[in-house]
């Protein structure tokens, strides 16, 4: 067993929390060699950051407590090392990043320094380390490394912080990179371009990285093995190709099963015309000031730029953008939270903007991104689910508010004793479906769901998904399904729309645009998420 | 259909059972419990302590000036000592506690309540208004606020109310600052935006969704004051503007023990002590609270945790 360049065997690590006692991992053995990716792959809850975290000695002891185990780095046992050995080995033998880079950088230092620091405290020299990030900073693609040197984080987008905690991170020519989860705060394109680099990078120097994540596109994309986690314990583990080609553990399969777009396009349904909310020709211009004295400049910012789309009865319409898209500015501007500079929104022909119009905004309600933020943490469920008719007097009489409260948990597959608990005491999925039954509360006929699943983890999002399907059936629901990438409104939405830059750049019957994109940007996000086909490859190739 | 019934009987509990599990909850946190009985006791001594010990605390005892704590020759009610005029210190800390607590109390409360609603139309509403308000706290924060205190109650006349009024007014602001400071975050929430789109009121954005979330630290926050405003009372006394001899205070007890810090310790050092207890109590107290109605973290007081 010896010969590997890390190695975690047999470890079992365990947390204090809440007055329980929770088995982070048990009994979790994996090994990684130079120049090989190995990819822990599981959903939030599945321990598979806490390896790494021991392997960075990141486990605090209280309220962690590490059972038993062991970690070898380069045959040498790295568990349980003084605070000072274990600082030797971070950074300069393995080095990590993370997810969210706004919070790993310290936001008043530059980048540069930052970058630089992770030498200087190693004892490189100022100058040379100097040099040397500037070097790196070109390396990962930073335009200009010169001059964006003395620049701090907020001046750069967030596929280029990752760009710059990367050099931060290879500053030292470590021969472990961990990575966890980091794509998947980034938009697809900006995505694929940083798995690229991390790619070019291992080539280079040959080192080996352990990517963390949710994401099976990830996985494929870029692991030579994978390691597949469920609730604390290794399921599977094995070369890629035979993970994902022949699944043996049935978690496995039902993660499989559950990446959108692996059951073919929506059946092509009898589509009412009666059209319920028109758009037409809807932009919102803001103007940029600048100076101290904010003085408009006269440049406009396009957030929309003539966007016009209809949906109709009983339809799923995908509206697809990455951030910067206008796909937010159009959803506030339908829910009255902005007023557009130009064009009309139309409910069933009467306009549904401004106010006074409370009880046509009535049949259109939104579920949000994160379910977590959009529930009210000091109220119970069933108040939650309750206020829309505290709102709306007269919808419903009070004494019936506790039975409908129950019917509408239910239907969202729920308990009616859950109307009784606080949002946190339940799962994000959970939550989600929450969302979903207030939103039901006022018998809307179109539900707006902005990036509803987004938050949610692979399986998760399959079943809120099922259930947007099957409340669809019985209540005649249409949907104006927003989400940032293509594979989640595949199987789900009768017709897509894609939208850059404030403008829609193609629209049409869902599996058109999958299978003949006309737009380059359509073909270009198609091209960075190739999960499905490369999956396809994985299975059809013969086992290594 | 039992299913549904069960859960709505368990709901609503009978007033006995919630207050008895409100008990619980305060004995398993310890500190919080003996915080309780303090804060009893001090409540008890300013209901009946002016009727029990109608004369001791304005008894004077030239003999016993300035006699030291801890001899019970001249009886328990001279225990803590006796002050310059020898009368006895346990009994003025008794007849004391009404005002002290009638004073500090009124203006943190008076304070709390309009630096909220000041703070939630400033952070809500943005604009003029708010630039109205945020203006006026910041010239009265930067007025000092002792010259405020002379002026206004040597125009008014010293009297418990009007000291009530100076305290509260130079406080405002320390509560509107932080409530307004709290509602922008939380007005930027998706839950508020989640309302809003529902069609909510302004008042039932506020009211509902905004201030319970900004009430907790606002409540931490006014123990925190309620120190400082016994202290601020104490230096208005002092300087003869605030409460008027006979009544006593705390605050003025400090004071007046100045002069014989070297000799008779003891002077100040009772209401002073007198004074950090009920502070530190209605801290902990605080603290339970903020736990006790914290639905994320209630948790903590309902079972014990396992070592």
């Amino acid at each position: 067993m010896t010969g590997h360049l890390l190695e975690v065997e047999n470890l079992s690590v365990r947390f204090h929390s809440r007055g329980k006692i929770v088995d982070a991992v048990r009994s979790v053995s994996w090994h990684l060699d130079r120049g090989e990716t190995l990819a822990i792959l599981g959903e939030s809850g599945s321990g598979k950051s806490v390896s790494a975290s021991a392997v960075m000695g990141l486990i605090d002891t209280p309220p962690g407590e590490i059972l038993s185990g062991s970690i070898r780095f380069d045959g040498r046992g790295i568990l349980g090392l003084s605070a000072k050995d274990q600082r030797e080995l971070n950074g300069r033998r393995i080095a990590m990043i993370f997810q969210d880079t706004l919070a790993a950088l310290n936001p008043v230092h530059t980048l540069g320094h930052q970058i630089s620091e992770s030498m200087t405290a190693h004892g490189i020299p100022a100058e040379r380390a100097r040099t040397r990030a500037i070097e790196l900073l070109a390396r990962v693609g930073i335009p200009e490394p010169e001059r964006r040197f003395n620049e701090y984080p907020h001046q750069f987008s967030g596929g280029q912080r990752q760009r710059v905690m990367i050099a931060a991170a290879i500053a030292m020519e470590p021969d472990v990179l961990i990575a966890d989860e980091p794509t998947s705060a980034l938009d697809v394109t900006v995505q694929a371009g940083i798995l690229k680099l991390l790619k070019e990078l291992q080539a280079e120097n040959g080192m080996g990285i352990l990517m963390i994540t949710h994401d099976l596109g990830v996985v494929a994309e870029i692991a030579d093995r994978v390691v597949v986690m469920s609730q604390g314990e290794v399921v599977e583990q094995g070369p890629l190709a035979e993970v994902l080609g022949a699944p043996r553990h049935a978690y496995t399969r039902r993660l499989l099963e559950a990446v959108p777009g692996r059951h073919g396009y929506p059946a092509a349904r009898d589509l009412s015309s009666e059209a319920l909310i028109e758009i037409r020709g809807l932009s919102k211009y803001y103007g940029v000031s600048a100076g101290v004295l904010k003085t408009p400049t006269g440049r406009e910012i396009k957030a929309l730029d003539d966007v016009s789309l209809t949906l109709n009865k009983g339809e799923v319409l995908g509206v697809v953008g990455e951030s910067g898209s206008g796909k937010t500015t159009l959803v506030n501007t339908l829910l009255g939270l902005v007023d557009p500079t130009k064009g009309e929104v139309l409910y069933r022909g009467k306009s549904m903007l401004g106010p006074g119009n409370r009880e046509i905004a009535r049949n259109v309600q939104v579920v949000f991104q994160d379910p977590t933020a959009s529930l009210n943490p000091r109220m119970k469920v069933g108040r939650i689910i309750a206020e829309p008719w505290a709102i709306h007097r007269g919808v419903l009489p009070r004494a019936e508010w506790p039975r409908r409260v129950a019917e509408l948990l239910e239907q969202v597959g729920l308990r009616p004793e859950h109307a009784d608990r606080y949002p946190h005491q339940f799962s994000g999925g959970q939550r989600q479906r929450i969302a979903i039954a207030r939103a039901l509360a006022l018998k809307p006929e179109v539900i707006i769901c902005d990036e509803a699943v987004s938050a949610l983890d692979v399986s998760i999002q399959a079943q809120v998904i099922q259930l947007l399907k099957d409340l669809r059936r019985d209540h005649g629901l249409s949907y104006l399904f927003i989400a940032h990438d293509l594979p989640v409104v595949r199987d789900f939405a009768d017709r897509t729309i894609v939208m850059q830059g404030g403008r829609i750049v193609e629209s049409g019957i869902t599996a058109e645009i999958f299978e003949h994109p006309r737009h380059p940007y359509t073909q270009k996000l198609l091209a960075s998420r190739p999960v499905e086909e490369r999956m396809r490859g994985h299975i059809t190739e013969p086992a290594e | 259909m039992s299913d549904m019934t069960h859960p709505t009987a368990a709901a609503k509990p009978p007033r006995e059972h919630a207050l008895a599990e409100a008990f619980l909850m305060l004995w398993r946190d310890k500190f919080a419990f003996l915080s309780a009985c303090f804060l009893l006791l001090v409540v008890i001594a300013a209901l009946f302590g002016p009727s029990l010990l109608p004369d001791q605390a304005l008894q004077m005892n030239l003999r016993g000036r300035n006699a030291p704590p801890f001899e019970l020759e001249r009886g328990w009610l001279y225990i803590l000592g006796a002050d310059n005029m020898g009368r006895s210190l346990l009994a003025r800390l008794v007849i004391g506690s009404r005002y002290t607590l009638m004073i500090a109390g009124s203006a943190v409360v008076l304070a709390l309540v309009v630096g909220t609603i000041l703070g939630l139309i400033a952070g809500y509403r943005q604009g003029r208004i708010a630039t109205i308000i945020l203006r006026g706290a910041d010239i009265l924060m930067s007025f000092p606020s002792l010259l405020l205190a002379l002026i206004v109650l040597f125009v008014l006349a010293p009297s418990v109310g009007n000291v009530v009024l100076v305290l509260a007014l130079s406080r405002v602001p320390v509560y509107l600052r932080t409530c307004r400071a709290e509602v922008l975050e939380i007005r930027e929430r998706q839950f508020v935006k989640a309302a809003k789109v529902l069609g909510a009121s302004h008042a039932r954005i506020v009211f509902l969704h905004i201030l319970p979330n900004v009430v907790p630290t606002l409540m931490t926050l006014a123990t925190l004051e309620f120190a400082a405003v016994m202290l601020s009372e104490s230096s208005l006394s002092f300087l003869g503007l605030g409460v008027q001899a006979p009544a006593v205070t705390w605050g003025l007890m400090v004071a007046d023990g100045r002069g014989y810090l070297a000799s008779a310790w003891w002077l100040s050092f009772w209401p002073g002590v007198a004074i950090s207890l009920t502070a530190i109590s209605a801290n902990l107290m605080a603290n339970w609270i903020r736990t006790a109605t914290d639905p994320a973290q209630r948790w903590r007081l309902e079972k014990r945790t396992r070592a």
